[in-house]
């Protein structure tokens, strides 16, 4: 275990004393301790283009009474610097009347080892392999015109401690490796980005030559792209493929299950609770426990332990996503949804890894009902407007369908559509269901966090694609 | 209290003299300290109050040609001692690159104007907390508006860049700002949501309360019963919120490390014209106040100000020491990208722009990262208004607008109303022949 105590003048016994004195009648809040560690190493241009590391150490006080949070985070552990967060925090919460919820459930699983993966492969290793990935990469074709690489890793240690003297403790890995190809051919450029990860070391992702499968990604995609044609303009049917174009639903379902925003009834979900919100067959759940997935947490960031929550059961709305405020304050429990980017950031309930469960059709018989439409394959980012409900993503591969074939590739297109009535529009749910590679981070509040996402093939009736050919 | 600089300069001093003795041949580091303070109002009650006190070291060490780096905000002697000699170590077996070095000395900036960039005045949370009562009094008097979000923050800085060349150099800056997210609702219970907001280096200088209050809630129910419309192609204009972004689309593709990779759809196209004849685009770095102000860039390298595009033409790339010493190109003091950089106004009135055309669709707000700097296409999620003969018919949402960046800004008509409300700054922006997806 991490000791944040052990090169300061403050002492475990004198942080516990200000935590207690501090939320004496409030209705939670914690001190949350942060040590991380990350590395970054980019190839790009056939070179190394950067080598950083950074050493990060900090802690955020939180009070709430009722619906106020009042924050504090520093950089610096000291007796004098937490009780100036101290004075801050008392003096923003002038009138408690709180009831101080000790209860916090203990967690009886571990979701991945406690390793440090920077540590575990050695920097030597990590500069040849890089420039093995150029050479390989640039050796795959006379149009490779960039390849950029890149290793990123993560080490962070947490604790938690509330009032009371309650500890708990998280170490977290996460690694994540990346490739970036741009080709040119006959004038025309374009480019492919594939990467994987999740919380084992590098070599659990890059052994058996399997970082060749991401660079071979990479290169397909662009590939597909230098032959692809203007996208199609309107509305029209749409099939997703399995894995990673999830992300439709962590845009357009996801976030407006967020706890906060449906307690502040700004999420369009805010009152659809125990009422249809998709078709008969679509199931959708955000599971914290997958073993060393990018988005799984053995506890989350308040200490609550994380599981599998259904939000989404054959159409009807079950569950929102919960933090420890938000759950107080709609009479229902924390799902273990309790996010913060760092110690810098409060805590919000956020997704984890967010799966559609597998239906019973296959991804072609989706494609032979569809007479004009698209088959979009991979995805760039999205975004949503909680209020409104309207989201989009952005299709990195994707081809059109005609008669029930899969045709040319199509440019990148934007596909925007309507959160709370899409998930009505899907009409056939595949039996394909697939995690995504381990790449997805999140935004929220300017925080970022790992994600990560799952499900099989779909088919949408209706979505308007953003293309250019009227 | 935001620490001053003599902290600051004997904290770099000491990262600078330690990565020499340990075997550095060069070093950069830059110290910042920031201290912000945020309160959160929701619906007429305090929501959330935050402080942030945050001190930070980043160094880059050289040995030749080979160069690494750390950052950390742990900065005990001892974790700061590992992390130089951690930088060193890796340093060692980083693979050289011919064109890393620091920046030219005779392009350091050596005299520092005073740019009025930071105000000490502090505003106490009961302060803040008046402040947001009038602006969330007044988004409120309208009977659609069901929920407001409001924030005033607060923030000091103070920095310090040096480097083992003498270089030895920051400033305090601070920033006001506040804001209002609205949620309005219809008949049959369909919300929509708008904002206003104002962000200044001094407190003085912040819109009045009530104003970011009432022009939220007008937005807003502007917004509500929006209609879908058909697929067509149709000029656009974008509102100044959305034209700005024009110019962060030019700053990364006329950035030195996009054209030396070749990956941006700009490259090889200095001195051509790439916009219509009547644009004029400059980056002025020594505006008094101003958002993006500065003496000096990332590297120490003295900023000055330049005229990107002329009557049209591309006349410089963004070069930092780097990328320019890869396209044989000296600094212009743009490592780390663009200080204030705006459109010269158009000569037409924003009245008449919208008049322009007999149908045009007003884009108040774009959704998704559908810009594709290496091929110029653009495809993005937008919501708006559809205007008739320059007149507001009806609210649109749920539709795309693509188009090709290099069509697009050969298409570019500007109104007249250029401000500077953030630090790339736009008139409002008409663009002929866009391809909207709707129905």
């Amino acid at each position: 275990m991490n000791d944040f105590f052990n090169k300061t003048d403050l002492s475990r016994i004198d942080a516990e004393k200000i935590i207690s004195d501090t939320l004496n009648n409030c209705d939670d809040g914690e001190l949350y301790l942060e040590n991380s560690k990350s590395e970054s190493i980019v190839l790009d241009d056939g070179k190394i283009k950067s080598s950083t590391y950074s050493s990060d150490l900090g802690y955020g006080l939180r009070a709430v009474t009722g619906e106020v949070v009042a924050y504090s985070h520093s950089n610096e552990i000291s007796k004098n610097s937490l009780k100036q967060s101290a004075d801050n925090l008392s003096s923003t919460l002038k009138s408690k009347k709180g009831i101080y919820n000790h209860e916090i459930p203990k967690t009886n699983g571990q979701f991945y080892k406690n390793i440090n993966p920077i540590e575990e492969k050695s920097l030597q290793s990590k500069l040849e392999l890089l420039k093995e990935v150029n050479n390989y990469t640039r050796a795959k074709s006379g149009i490779v015109q960039q390849v950029t690489a890149s290793f990123s890793g993560e080490h962070k240690s947490i604790e938690i401690i509330r009032s009371g003297g309650e500890v708990l403790t998280d170490v977290r890995p996460l690694i994540r490796f990346n490739v970036s190809v741009m080709l040119e051919k006959n004038g025309k450029k374009e480019t492919g980005v594939y990467g994987i990860g999740g919380r084992q070391s590098y070599d659990e992702y890059l052994k058996d030559d399997n970082w060749k499968k991401v660079c071979d990604e990479a290169f397909r995609i662009a590939s597909v792209n230098l032959d692809s044609r203007p996208a199609p303009a309107g509305e029209m049917k749409v099939v997703l493929g399995p894995g990673w174009p999830a992300i439709l639903i962590h845009e357009a379902i996801g976030h407006g299950l967020e706890g906060d925003f449906n307690r502040k009834k700004t999420s369009a979900f805010h009152n659809l609770m125990g009422q249809r919100v998709a078709s008969e067959g679509v199931t959708i759940v955000d599971d914290g426990t997958l073993h060393n997935r990018r988005g799984s947490l053995t506890i989350d960031d308040e200490g609550t332990p994380t599981e599998k929550t259904v939000l989404i059961e054959n159409g009807i709305l079950k569950n929102f996503m919960q933090d420890r405020l938000n759950a107080r304050l709609m009479n229902t429990r924390s799902t273990g949804s309790g996010r913060r980017e760092s110690y810098k950031h409060v805590v919000l309930p956020r997704m984890r890894n967010t799966m559609m469960l597998n239906g019973k059709y296959s991804q072609e018989e989706m494609i032979k009902s569809v007479d004009k439409g698209i088959f979009a394959v991979s995805f760039g980012g999205g975004q949503v407007d909680i209020t409104s409900g309207k989201f989009v993503f952005n299709c990195t591969e994707a081809y059109e369908i005609i008669n029930g074939k899969i045709g040319a590739p199509i440019k990148g297109a934007t596909l925007i559509g309507d959160g709370p009535s899409i998930l009505k529009e899907v009409s056939l749910v595949g039996n394909n269901m697939m995690l995504d590679p381990g790449i997805g981070t999140c935004g929220k509040a300017g925080q970022g966090v790992p994600v990560g996402v799952a499900q099989p093939s779909i088919l949408i009736d209706k979505m308007t694609v953003g293309g250019t050919q009227l | 209290m935001v620490k001053d600089q003599d902290y600051l300069k004997k904290t770099a001093s000491f990262c600078i003299d330690l990565a020499k003795k340990l075997g550095a041949t060069d070093v950069t580091t830059a110290v910042r300290h920031s201290i912000s303070e945020t309160v959160n109002f929701r619906n007429r009650k305090l929501d959330e109050s935050n402080r942030s006190d945050s001190l930070e070291v980043g160094l880059t060490t050289y040995i030749g040609k080979k160069k690494s780096s750390i950052s950390s905000s742990n900065l005990t002697e001892d974790n700061i001692k590992a992390l130089i000699v951690r930088c060193i170590e890796t340093t060692k077996i980083t693979p050289e690159d011919e064109f890393n070095s620091l920046p030219d000395k005779d392009l350091l900036a050596t005299k520092i104007k005073d740019l009025n960039l930071y105000d000490d005045d502090h505003i106490k949370n009961d302060k803040k907390i008046e402040y947001l009562k009038e602006v969330e009094e007044a988004a409120l008097e309208k009977k659609e508006i069901i929920n407001t979000e409001t924030a005033f923050s607060e923030s000091k800085s103070n920095f310090i860049l040096a480097s083992s060349d003498g270089f030895l150099n920051g400033y305090k800056s601070s920033s006001f700002s506040a804001s209002c997210v609205a949620v309005a609702k219809n008949a049959n219970n369909k919300m929509e949501r708008d904002y206003e907001f104002t962000s200044t280096c001094h407190s003085h200088d912040m819109l009045r309360p009530n104003k970011i209050g009432s022009l939220a809630a007008k937005k807003t129910i502007q917004k509500l019963n929006p209609q879908k419309i058909e697929s067509e192609k149709i000029s656009i204009i974008f509102d100044r919120r959305i034209s700005k972004g024009i110019l962060s689309v030019l700053a990364s593709a006329i950035s030195a490390s996009s054209i030396a990779r070749g990956t941006s759809f700009l490259k090889d196209k200095i001195n051509e014209e790439i916009f219509s004849t009547s644009i004029n685009i400059y980056d002025k770095p020594d505006i008094v106040k101003g958002l993006g102000s500065r003496n000096f860039d990332n590297e120490g390298v003295k900023t000055k100000e330049l005229k990107l595009v002329n009557q049209g033409v591309l006349k410089n790339y963004l070069v930092d020491t780097y990328y320019g010493k890869k396209l044989n190109l000296k600094s212009n003091g743009r490592s780390g990208g663009t200080s204030n950089l705006y459109f010269e106004k158009g000569s037409i009135s924003y009245k008449n722009l919208l008049k322009l055309n007999q149908r045009t669709l007003y884009i108040t707000e774009t959704i998704g990262h559908g810009s594709n700097l290496v091929t110029g296409d653009y495809s993005v999620g937008a919501t708006g208004f559809m205007l008739e003969n320059g007149v507001f018919k009806y609210p649109v949402s749920e539709i795309t607008i693509a188009g090709n960046f290099n069509d697009m800004f050969k298409n570019i008509t500007l109104a007249d109303d250029l401000e500077f409300k953030y630090s790339k700054n736009a008139p409002t922006m008409l663009i002929e022949g866009m391809v909207v997806a709707g129905k």
